[in-house]
């Protein structure tokens, strides 16, 4: 700002207005054009994107239409696409992993935020951050040399034995599929639910904790009735960063799910992702529908994220949202 | 400020230097890549005039950025057909460079005699028909070994790759029903099986899942010191995949090379001619108008098929038969 003023002041040209100038020295101008700009980049880029999608997947568009979004046939050979599979995946597989991480993760941020020693918290939560930060593939990796055996040989029979007259667990059991997929979808999102619970309970005042305990309260009836309410868009909100990333993953799934584009009921059959298919067979696909395609299965993520997305805000304001967290 | 000036025309210079070199981009296959970037660091320290700076995105990916003119020349596993060459908006011609092979390799427990697999048996078990490792088509070609009684667990590429295309290749040439049911492409419609990224994620699968099947490269059972299973060729004989075998095969094929050198050397005739391997292809335009790239792109062929193969047998890759590079220097003198 300090050498934009100075330029302005000893070089004035003959339309610099003096009110002008008097704004652009304290600076709120300036910092409002840089951040609208900056702002509207990240508008800009999304709309490119989308652009840029649907303009490239126009063959697939016109060869399958609405169909796309229903069909299950996936053939490279006979150049006929469907993403229904591929939808069915990515869905399945972030709910297990909802399913697994929101309790796991919420009960942790609890602890750590509510009844733990604060070094302890700090500590944890530090730890819990570095997690965050570690590459897909990593995980893909401990999926494929820890979980898969697992679930051939402990998980997968005993949950056979107990629930195995549930349609979702049974037929064969390879070890990879939809709930392996899941479960290491679960281990990779359980650190952001932790991570940004744990802040937001943090937030909540303590007198909110003190009035609950006046009237007479237990600790986990403050904790439970009182807190965790007064947190919850901003739980909400980490569960849906949770959710985007495990939409989007692709490498640690496509390790450990199989791979194979079908519709199962059994949680224990091998499936397959939108990201998944499009990272495998996008640099090897001949031919331009099929190319055309991939790139229309890029557009329903982007829309499933978006409608998905959009889903959790109504759900949030239907839920009274917006309290002073 | 004087000194950044200082610095920049130095850069200016330097590159100003570098510029006297023919810089050739080329883009595609990942299979030959360790061959290729060996190549083209020692074409380079011979040849200190050409730097090739070849990036392995794939072969679709080196066809679109040949087509699209921002590459100098592609590579791809998958020989181009009449199709593909009409969307181009220039001519190819096609070089194939190095032979790579692909077997079959399970994990049987009790399991360790070498199988023998009839090409009926392979395309059986990869259509879901045969599904028990004692079923009579397995069992027929390995007497004497004691098969269980249990499910064959199918395992397959799961991205596209040149490797599928030969081995979906194969199993069309062998199998009427697989060529009407699935067909061959870089990737299918797999009707049963497990997907494993890469040849590593297949073999990862093979090795964890008892009663597996997967099949991947030779140049990667080698390096890994992996066992597979011989294969019966068109001649009758069982065969192990080797550099030899495979060079055989290539041999056989040579003489249908003459006509059309995109010819699939899959079940190729010959008495010890494995039966699945094929070739790698470069993707060079017929007419080069900058003199210089165009001399540094013939320089460099007419090394490739001399020379370079001497050093692909150290890679785990065979050699181009003779006959082969005979057609090759035919075509490298059309490039005008």
């Amino acid at each position: 700002m300090d050498s934009n003023a100075s330029a302005i002041g000893s070089a004035p040209s003959p339309w610099t207005v003096r009110s002008i100038r008097r704004r652009l020295v304290s600076g709120d101008e300036v910092a409002h054009i840089v951040t609208l700009v900056f702002a509207s980049f990240v508008i800009l880029i999304a709309s490119l994107l989308i652009n840029e999608l649907w303009v490239n997947c126009v063959l697939s568009r016109h060869a399958f239409g609405w169909h796309f979004w229903f069909s299950s046939e996936w053939d490279p050979v006979f150049e006929h696409f469907g993403a229904l599979p591929f939808i069915y995946g990515t869905i399945v597989t972030s709910a297990i992993a909802l399913v697994i991480a929101l309790p796991l993760g919420l009960a942790a941020a609890t602890f750590l935020a509510e009844l733990a020693p604060r070094t302890l918290s700090d500590t944890v939560s530090f730890l819990i951050d570095l997690l965050a930060a570690i590459p897909s593939v990593i995980y893909g990796l401990l999926g494929i040399f820890i979980v898969v055996p697992l679930m051939r040989t402990m998980i997968g029979p005993a949950l056979k034995s107990v629930f195995g007259f549930l349609p979702i667990f049974s037929g064969p059991n390879y070890g990879v599929g939809f709930l392996t997929a899941g479960i290491v979808l679960a281990i990779m999102v359980v650190p952001y639910i932790i991570s940004i619970s744990r802040e937001v309970l943090l937030t909540v005042p303590r007198d909110q904790r003190e009035a609950a305990l006046a009237l007479g309260a237990t600790r986990w009836e403050s904790t439970w009735k009182v807190v965790i309410p007064w947190a919850r868009t901003g739980i909400m909100g980490s569960v849906f960063l949770a959710l985007a990333r495990a939409l989007g993953e692709t490498m640690a799934v496509t390790m450990v799910i199989g791979n194979d584009p079908k519709i199962a009921a059994s949680l224990f059959a091998p499936g397959y992702t939108i990201a998944a298919v499009i990272a495998n067979e996008f640099s090897e696909a001949f031919g331009n529908v099929y190319r055309s395609s991939l790139i229309e299965l890029a557009l329903v993520l982007f829309l499933i994220t978006f409608i998905l997305n959009g889903f959790a805000r109504l759900l949030i304001i239907a839920t009274g949202g917006g309290s002073p967290s | 400020m004087k000194k950044t000036l200082f610095v920049l025309a130095l850069l200016l210079g330097f590159t100003a230097t570098a510029g006297a070199q023919t810089l050739l981009n080329a883009a595609g296959a990942t299979f030959p890549y360790p061959i290729y970037s060996k190549w083209f660091s020692v074409y380079h320290q011979d040849h200190s005039n050409v730097q090739i700076n070849y990036q392995s995105i794939g072969s679709g990916g080196g066809i679109q950025q040949l087509k699209a003119g921002t590459v100098d020349f592609g590579a791809s596993d998958m020989p181009l057909n009449d199709e593909t060459l009409g969307q181009f908006p220039f001519k190819i011609l096609q070089f194939p460079t190095v032979l790579g092979a692909i077997v079959p390799t399970y994990n049987i427990p009790g399991v360790q005699a070498e199988l023998k697999f009839t090409p009926q048996a392979l395309a059986d078990i990869y259509l879901g028909k045969v599904t028990k490792w004692n079923d009579p088509e397995i069992a027929g070609a390995n007497p004497g070994v004691k098969l269980p009684a249990d499910d064959i667990v199918v395992i397959h590429r799961s991205d596209g790759s040149g490797t599928t295309f030969v081995w979906t290749d194969y199993l069309s040439k062998v199998s009427p029903d697989w060529k009407t049911k699935v067909g061959s492409n870089t990737s299918v419609k797999w009707p049963v099986g497990l997907g494993g990224k890469g040849n590593e994620g297949v073999s990862g699968l093979v090795q964890q899942t008892p009663n597996a099947i997967g099949y991947v490269e030779l140049i990667y059972a080698l390096q890994n010191h992996l066992s597979y299973g011989v294969v019966k060729n068109s001649s009758g004989k069982f065969i192990k995949a080797s550099l030899e075998t495979v060079n055989e095969a290539a041999a056989g094929a040579a003489a249908k090379m003459q006509k059309d050198i995109r010819i699939s050397i899959t079940d190729a005739p010959g008495a010890n001619a494995y039966p699945i391997c094929s070739f790698t292809y470069l993707l060079i335009p017929v007419n080069i108008s900058d003199a210089t790239k165009r001399d540094a792109i013939k320089g460099f062929l007419n090394w490739m098929v001399a020379d370079g193969q001497t050093m692909v047998e150290s890679l785990n890759y065979a050699q181009l038969p003779k006959a082969v590079v005979d057609i090759e220097k035919k075509q490298i003198s059309e490039i005008r």
